[in-house]
């Protein structure tokens, strides 16, 4: 059971609109479609320092990735050079509590492209 | 961190000519993210790897802006086109300035 | 009641638990969640295993009475004591303990008398939970595991032993280690260690067995003891797993589980393929298969107490039909295997006299299961609270550990069966109200939550000292209420801090006593243990 996990303690405030903030600051407050990107998250993070995240828009010249919940929302941005094969990439991020993982592609054409995942952070559980 | 952090890299050593592969690299770093307190109740600076770019033969495949919120020892994983032979190119860039780098060949048939 | 008379003429005999009409051409022989458990024991089963969602009052969450009813049990019969709450005391009297892998091995031995090429799986939960177990690090178990000769096994509890120990023990097995989501942390791929599955030819049949261990590894138990490893239910993968043994022949796909038994039903609709589910880890036991769409899932109960034998008929690359029995292992009907006897024996040998040393006594049925305190916790709580000086106690729901009956000793070996553990440090903390409160809400959306693949199979957190009131019914946050410090009555105060006193803590460096030496002392301070009911908990929303 979680039954002694002091690290990490719920009641940090929403910082839902620093994300929202921080997606206008990339898409120049441009609408954001949805369809053409896929974020692939686990529904629950084995381990909130360490969560692996996969993103893929084909047709994007870059993707960046936002968590919600977190103090600071930027995670990362993937600029997609000629060579690039797929416009998808892997990698693994820090969650600080459960929260949406957003992810906001500009395509090639100019357009935006944003997809959301819950992550579910978890203090513990037992076992049978 | 400009010592220690060791990077390696998974390419396949051949391919056919236009060919999707696919890569994973890893690097280790502490990413420290500068939110983390020490003992004393002092905020440990924030020192992480910045940038990460894949090339090959001189022409980009990926460049990676990194926040502190990418885990410990930053992992990635992506596709490249490989036209022809040739050799990928690797590069971490930390925030106390220290590039790291590697490279790995790869023959086209 | 008169239980135990009815019982004792009740004349079970070896023939007919064994009885079993050989049916189709491939047979499967599952057992799982043994926890260490060498020899016969008491097993209560739950008297509340509350199903939410879509299994709201499906099995396995059904219990006692309702039970009996549900599958036509006759009330005091074998049945009703194997598989169901209800008079245990009593019925435990009559019919006597249950498990123990020398009869468990009789068993494996009549059905292979029978079928001699069947296919026998362990689910996982074997290397831990005794005395003998803790001691040798899984030793004793995989030495005695080895003489049943399995085919194969999944894992949860074994990395407890920590990643290098598990990979010694592994390497050395004669049978397959198998777990399609163990996967390298590291560069996300799977491991040489632990392949996704075998085939097996039986029969003039392809069988495939593909492996689930336990998914929520890393967060249901300390994730720091085996950090190469990365889990979770992948059932994508599983999907390419069946799609890839069928296209290398498999006429028939079986899956060794321990993914418990609701998320079994719920991958079972999510991946097309699969014939046959083994499932384990909740430790449920059901007399017949649940059927979902065109696969079959089967639960064989936990330590030690049964054994399922499920025949299939397969033809034309397909599960035609089946025919299945979980057979209760009653220690004094089913005669041992006298070589694994002997070897339970030399296993123990070493460590017979500090086991059986007697710690007390009891006067209630000391018992675990259930989705909220047992009578066991209520113990472990109470020495929680009295050697470790504090206002509340945590214990983790776990599910193994076996029972104790009125009037028995309770031994050291009794003890260590609901303890024993590689973290078991009892660590005394300040925990703010707010905290607590996360704690319960937490641990309750990993039980509650009515999506399968959000709960991990366990019980809700026992806790001494402190009350409350639960709606399973609500979204996490909203669930736990009423809480109360029971020395005063007072409400909880989220700002206030309570000295904490608990066990198994998930993360590294925890520091205090084991806890089987604190209960150990607190039961010797008692010398008769008695367990006043405990209504501390309010259920609601069922
Ligand atoms: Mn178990
Ligand atoms: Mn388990």
């Amino acid at each position: 059971s979680g039954t002694s996990v002091y690290a990490m303690v719920a009641g940090l405030p929403a910082f839902a609109s620093l994300t929202d903030d921080a997606i206008s600051a990339f898409t120049g407050g441009a609408a954001t479609g949805e369809g053409a990107i896929s974020l692939t998250a686990p529904e629950i993070a084995e381990n909130g320092n360490t969560v692996p995240i996969s993103v893929d828009a084909p047709g994007a010249a870059e993707i960046t990735i936002f968590a919600d919940g977190n103090p600071v929302p930027n995670v990362a941005t993937f600029k997609f050079g000629p060579l690039s094969a797929s416009r998808s990439a892997s990698t693994r991020i820090r969650l600080a509590k459960t929260q949406n993982v957003v992810a906001v592609a500009k395509m090639e054409d100019g357009s935006f492209q944003m997809v959301k995942a819950n992550v579910k952070v978890t203090i513990g559980g037992c076992g049978g | 961190m400009a010592s220690g952090a060791k990077p390696r890299v998974k390419v396949p050593k051949t391919a056919a000519a236009g060919d999707t592969i696919t890569i994973k690299t890893l690097i280790s770093h502490k990413m420290e993210s500068g939110q983390r307190k020490d003992d004393d109740g002092n905020i440990i600076p924030r020192s992480i790897i910045n940038r990460f770019t894949a090339d090959f033969n001189g022409q980009n495949v990926i460049d990676v802006t990194l926040e502190p919120a990418i885990s410990t020892n930053p992992y990635f994983q992506f596709d490249a086109v490989v036209p022809e032979s040739g050799e990928f190119t690797f590069t971490w860039y930390d925030d106390d300035g220290s590039v790291y780098d590697t490279a790995k060949k790869i023959t086209v048939s | 009641g008169n239980w135990a008379r009815l019982a004792a003429q009740q004349q079970l005999t070896q023939d007919q638990l064994l009885q079993f009409d050989t049916f189709g051409n491939v047979s499967l022989i599952h057992i799982t969640d043994i926890h260490g458990q060498l020899t016969p024991l008491y097993f209560r089963e739950p008297s509340i295993n509350i199903g939410v969602g879509g299994n709201k009052g499906a099995v396995p969450h059904v219990t006692g009475a309702d039970f009996r009813k549900l599958y036509g049990i006759k009330d005091g019969s074998p049945s009703h004591y194997a598989l169901s709450s209800g008079d245990f005391a009593a019925l435990a009297q009559g019919y006597g303990r249950v498990g123990g892998l020398d009869r468990v091995a009789m068993v494996i031995n009549a059905i292979r008398a029978d079928r001699p090429d069947a296919i026998l799986l362990d689910g996982g939960d074997t290397w831990h939970g005794s005395y003998t177990c803790y001691k040798t690090q899984g030793q004793d178990m995989v030495n005695v595991m080895n003489a049943l000769k399995p085919d194969a096994m999944t894992f949860h509890w074994e990395f407890t032993l920590g990643s290098d120990r598990v990979a010694e023990l592994v390497e050395a097995l004669p049978f397959a280690a198998l777990g399609q989501n163990i996967f390298d942390a590291e560069w996300d791929e799977p491991t040489d260690l632990f392949p996704p599955y075998k085939m097996f030819e039986r029969g003039g049949t392809k069988i495939a067995v593909i492996g689930q261990a336990f998914p929520y590894m890393p967060i249901a138990n300390p994730r720091w003891m085996f950090p190469e490893y990365s889990f979770g239910i992948r059932d994508e993968n599983m999907a390419a797993m069946v799609e890839e043994v069928r296209s290398q022949g498999a006429e028939c796909v079986v899956v060794l589980s321990h993914n418990g038994f609701d998320v079994d039903k719920k991958m079972a609709g999510v991946v097309p393929g699969i014939d046959v589910i083994l499932s384990g880890h909740t430790h449920d036991a059901l007399p017949e298969p649940v059927v979902v769409g065109d696969t079959i899932i089967v639960p064989s109960g936990s330590n030690g107490k049964f054994v399922s034998r499920v025949d299939l008929d397969i033809r034309d690359g397909r599960m035609m039909g089946y025919r299945h029995k979980l057979i209760p292992i009653f220690s004094d009907v089913i005669a041992p295997d006298p070589k694994v006897a002997a070897l339970i024996k030399a296993e123990r040998a070493p460590y017979l006299a500090e086991m059986a040393e007697v710690i007390g006594r009891t006067e209630s049925t000391l018992y675990r299961r259930g989705n909220f305190n047992g009578t066991w916790d209520d113990v472990i709580c109470d020495a929680l609270l009295s050697e470790r000086e504090a206002e509340i106690a945590l214990s983790p729901g776990v599910r193994w550990g076996p029972s104790v009956i009125p009037g028995q000793d309770i031994t050291r070996e009794d003890i260590f069966g609901v303890t024993s553990m590689t973290y078991g440090e009892a660590y005394r903390t300040e925990m703010t109200g707010e905290f607590l409160k996360v704690v319960l809400e937490d641990v309750a959306d990993n039980i509650f939550n009515p999506d399968p693949y959000y709960q991990q199979g366990g019980d809700m957190v026992r806790t001494g000292g402190l009350g409350y009131r639960i709606d399973v019914s609500k979204p996490q946050g909203e669930r736990i209420s009423n809480m109360t410090l029971l020395t005063s009555g007072e409400p909880i105060d989220a700002g206030k801090s309570y000295v904490v006193a608990g066990w198994a803590s998930v993360n590294e460096g925890t520091e205090g006593p084991q806890i089987w030496d604190v209960v150990e002392n607190h039961i010797r301070k008692l010398g008769t243990v008695t367990v006043q009911e405990n209504n501390s908990v309010e259920v609601i929303g069922v």
